[in-house]
């Protein structure tokens, strides 16, 4: 369909930019007025230039030691989650049944974990992991591994990591069953007198139908996973020691914490930065990969 | 490479196996030839589709078998019946260039890689698609997209039928003629049998040496294509082929004589003990009714309208309340009061729709 | 059915149990006593009890939180989407200055972490005298709820074929009285869809609620990780307070079920 040019559009859309700019452009603004500025203290304000980029940037420097620590954390851990909950939300969206109660079930079993308030996820897994009350802990003490995630950190890693899956693998699998809902039943009939293998219909029409999909799921994983702050601040706290100290953590210890607010906000923009670039990176890609599915003729 | 037997053969979506009126299909029985250029055809919903997915095994019959060379296939999968078919829409495998997708059905059955080189170039020879070998199948237009789906569905020597449902639908007005022609080459090349679901006539009559028309769920006539149009065994396919359909009219039949609108015309045969109560139809085709001028002892009729279709002009004629198609070479003004002749030899009776054959 | 996934039974039972098992411990919990909790490990309880649903239902400072809560998802909701609506009309339907970049920068909006806006939003709010209401949250809440909205709504309207608009417009439709008499019946399922994704989000995010309130509009999960710390780890109320956070999501979820398909497509696979 064929959009028309028309510059009163404006007007629909304006309450919208209002209030997003209201919410995100005067805030943007404070925090890039902070990253330049000092304080010490009684909203007494000093210029800073660029001072606080060069310490964040610099790993030899407390403050850039803090923050690469942490950034290689999270990029460690959105990697890992990523590869875990792909898959399995791929696998879970197949297994899926095609009719019947079982559907609506499935369904609402696999939304559940995603309407859950996010510290009250962490307070599941934070009880649920514990060797003393947590059926987790206390079944695999039983089996007689040492574990215990408030002082090892392969534990609390674990933890946190199969926490995630729990959360949101269910996101991955509901856009996968969306998006293989949406196969015309002909493809597979086609591919049945074609004699394909089940492996070769996953191959040759299950996924390419599912691609665009899963472009979302793996940006919105990617963002989410990167931006993660209340679930393991509510299992682990961050710890032990600094072990699982994501960047929004670090942020919120900086800003609300210690408010050191130039160090935290130069910490934010090149924090956003990241993730923005890597998001367009990656969108870019993979549009760019998936070109050829739009022909001139087009599919009905 | 088969003959395909359907055996008291009957199907129903709402699952109320003993309820008729539920039927998509009615009981059905009836065999195709191996190596026959079957055409399936009916309106939409008739059910051709249903009969054709029930031969293929991607719905399963409420009532009744399918044999292929007297053998009961009703357990194997579509795989295991090895037939083609090529569907409404273009399906295709997005990730694969056209070569591989052609070559997919040969692959899957594990062919060895020459033979499936050699088979896959005869066939995107025939249909024009070599040079699109080695693109991506998605970047296509949905004419060559079809194009392929056809191609997957004759790239097997070895399968015991191909079916094709609708399969020029989405084709251009043009290519659609070629293509059709290109089938009628193909399977005289390739012997194989193809069995071709349409509801456009002249597809059907182009294409196949039997043509099977289906009204409401059941099979109305088998015939060749002459066979159809000379003694349509149903108002229905009197009506459903020919442009302009059949005309039928109601009439009161006694022996050697019928009489309709007040006018009685003598026939060719006679037809004695037609069932009482039932309803009894004449029909003639318009190309065996002729316009002649006014005259005592014929019936007559005015001018209503003028069809001129280029090669054949047809008089759109009123008598009465009825409206009759007749062929005039050239004349008459609209308007005008004519009379009408009909061909003995070519009025067929009718009783509650099917014909009823007379006696010499 | 053909090509079903070889086990699929064992692998989506599987993870169903993994999912719900967590969900299950936390509400065995609930109903035990904090003596049985921390004495036993038992897969049910014992002896159960509602007395840690009494102290959350009898004390104040408990249920308000709820109360909290519900207001300002309600409330960011409602706003998310009618602001949200004519936005997404307008990306659907017409080409204007700089529509993509827009639509891009609302979008670049969802990827802003919540951490990075805690503090501007903390002084912003109390700045123009919204702190501790839930107006605050809400509207911070629109941050990454309106694009999230206007996106999935763009999709549903632009499913409806534009001659439905000229035709109103052509009957004499007023454009207020065609978009509410006409567009929105139409996109009832996509609006349902956007208020789902809104409600959900707005639900579950802490760090932006619980950094603009303190006393007043204090969330559940606020008073839930504050309280209990307080009273030295209260277990079985803490998992009875988790278990009531749960069921309005699960109401939802119930409501929305068989739309939650076409929703995870956002109107557009």
């Amino acid at each position: 369909m064929e959009k028309i040019p028309n510059q009163k559009a404006w007007l629909l859309v304006l309450p919208v930019f209002a209030i997003v700019a209201f919410s995100a452009v005067i805030p943007l603004m404070t925090v890039v007025n902070y990253s330049v500025q000092d304080t010490f203290g009684n909203n007494k304000f000093f210029w800073n230039g660029v001072g606080w980029y060069q310490e964040l940037l610099d790993p030899a420097t407390e403050l850039g030691g803090r923050f690469f620590a942490s950034l290689w954390r999270n990029l460690a851990f959105s990697a890992i989650v990523l590869t875990i909950e792909i898959p399995l939300g791929i696998l879970v969206a197949l297994a899926m049944p095609r009719e019947g109660w079982g559907v609506a079930f499935s369904l609402v079993v696999l939304a559940l974990p995603l309407l859950i308030p996010w510290n009250v996820v962490g307070t599941i897994w934070q009880i649920f992991g514990r060797s003393d009350i947590g059926l987790m802990g206390w079944a695999i003490n039983r089996l007689g591994f040492d574990y215990n995630y408030v002082a090892n950190p392969i534990d609390a890693w674990l933890t946190i990591i199969v926490m995630d899956v729990w959360h949101w693998s269910s996101l991955v699998a509901l856009l996968c069953y969306a998006g293989l809902k949406s196969i015309p039943d002909a493809y597979y009939q086609a591919a049945s007198i074609d004699g394909a293998s089940r492996w070769a219909v996953f191959k040759a029409i299950q996924l390419p139908k599912m691609r665009h999909v899963l472009v979302i799921a793996a940006l919105l994983r990617f963002m989410d996973s990167f931006m993660i702050y209340t679930e393991p601040f509510v299992v682990t706290g961050g710890g032990p020691g600094n072990s699982t100290t994501f960047i929004s953590i670090e942020l919120v210890k900086l800003a609300l914490g210690q408010f050191d607010l130039g160090k935290a906000a130069a910490m934010s923009l090149v924090y956003m930065l990241i993730i923005i670039i890597v998001c367009w990176v990656f969108f870019t890609v993979m549009t760019n990969a998936g070109q050829d599915r739009r022909p001139a003729g087009g599919e009905p | 490479m088969a003959r395909i037997d359907l055996v008291e053969l009957a199907h129903s979506y709402t699952g109320a196996a003993d309820d008729p009126a539920s039927f998509a299909l009615k009981p059905t029985s009836m065999t195709w030839r191996q190596g026959g250029a079957y055409a399936l055809l009916g309106p939409s919903g008739c059910g051709k589709t249903t009969l054709l997915n029930i031969i293929s095994g991607i719905v399963k019959p409420s009532r009744g078998k399918v044999l292929f060379d007297g053998r009961d296939v009703m357990a194997l999968t579509t795989q295991q019946r090895n037939i083609a078919q090529v569907f409404q829409f273009p399906v295709i495998y997005d990730t694969m260039t056209v070569g591989e997708n052609l070559a997919f059905p040969l692959r899957n059955r594990g062919m060895p890689r020459a033979e499936i080189e050699t088979r896959v170039r005869q066939i995107a020879e025939l249909l024009d698609l070599v040079p699109h070998l080695g693109r991506k199948a998605s970047r296509l237009t949905a004419d060559a997209k079809q194009k392929i789906s056809l191609g997957r569905g004759l790239v097997r020597a070895d399968v015991a039928a191909v079916l094709f449902d609708e399969p020029l639908t989405v084709i251009d007005p043009a290519l659609k003629w070629e293509l059709r022609s290109k089938l009628k080459v193909l399977h005289r090349d390739l012997d194989l049998t193809m069995i071709y679901v349409t509801h456009d006539q002249t597809e059907a009559l182009t294409f196949a040496d039997t043509v099977v028309v289906m009204h409401e769920g059941s099979v109305v006539q088998t015939g060749t294509p002459e066979e159809l149009f000379l003694r349509p065994d149903h108002t229905f396919v009197g009506y459903f082929i020919g442009s302009p359909g059949m005309n039928v009219l109601p009439a009161e039949v006694q022996g050697r004589q019928a009489r309709i609108a007040g006018h009685v015309l003598r026939l060719d045969r006679t037809y004695c003990g037609l069932p009482a109560g039932a309803r009894v139809e004449l029909g003639i085709r318009p190309e065996f009714v002729r316009l002649a001028k006014p005259a005592p002892g014929l019936l007559g009729a005015k001018v209503e309208r003028i069809d001129d279709l280029g090669r054949s002009r047809f008089a759109h004629v009123r008598v009465g309340d009825l409206r009759i198609a007749a062929g005039v070479p050239r004349g008459p003004a609209i308007g005008q009061e004519a009379a009408l002749v009909f061909e003995p030899a070519r009025i067929h009776v009718y009783a509650d729709q099917r014909r009823v054959e007379g006696a010499a | 059915m053909m090509y079903a996934l070889p086990g699929r039974r064992v692998v989506l039972g599987l993870f169903l149990v993994f999912l719900l098992l967590p969900i299950y411990w936390l509400l065995n919990m609930s109903f035990k006593t904090n003596v049985e909790i921390t004495s036993t490990m038992s897969l049910w309880p014992q002896s159960p009890t509602l007395d840690n649903y009494r102290v959350i239902f009898t004390d104040p400072s408990w249920y308000t939180g709820y109360i909290n809560s519900l207001t300002y998802v309600v409330l960011n909701t409602i706003l998310s989407i009618s602001f949200a609506l004519p936005a997404a009309y307008a990306f659907s339907r017409y080409r204007f200055l700089g529509d993509k970049h827009l639509f891009f920068w609302l979008l670049s909006n969802r990827m802003a972490p919540a951490a990075v806006f805690a503090l501007p939003f903390f002084n912003l709010y109390s700045a123009i005298g919204l702190f501790d209401t839930p107006w605050a949250v809400a509207l911070a809440h629109c941050l990454f709820n309106i694009p999230l909205a206007v996106w999935i709504l763009e999709g549903f309207i632009s499913a409806v074929p534009r001659e439905i608009d000229e035709t109103a417009f052509l009957d004499g439709y007023s454009f207020p009285r065609f978009f509410i008499r006409i567009l929105m019946p139409l996109i009832a399922s996509g609006i349902g869809v956007a208020a789902f994704f809104c409600f959900m989000f707005s639900w579950v995010e802490l760090l932006l609620a619980r950094t603009l309130t303190s006393v007043n509009a204090k969330p559940i999960a606020a008073t839930m990780t504050r309280t209990v710390s307080a009273a030295g780890m209260d277990w079985g109320v803490l998992a009875a307070a988790g278990v009531l956070t749960i069921v309005p999501g699960a109401i939802v979820i119930w409501y929305v079920r068989n739309y939650i398909a076409r929703g995870f497509a956002l109107g557009r696979v």
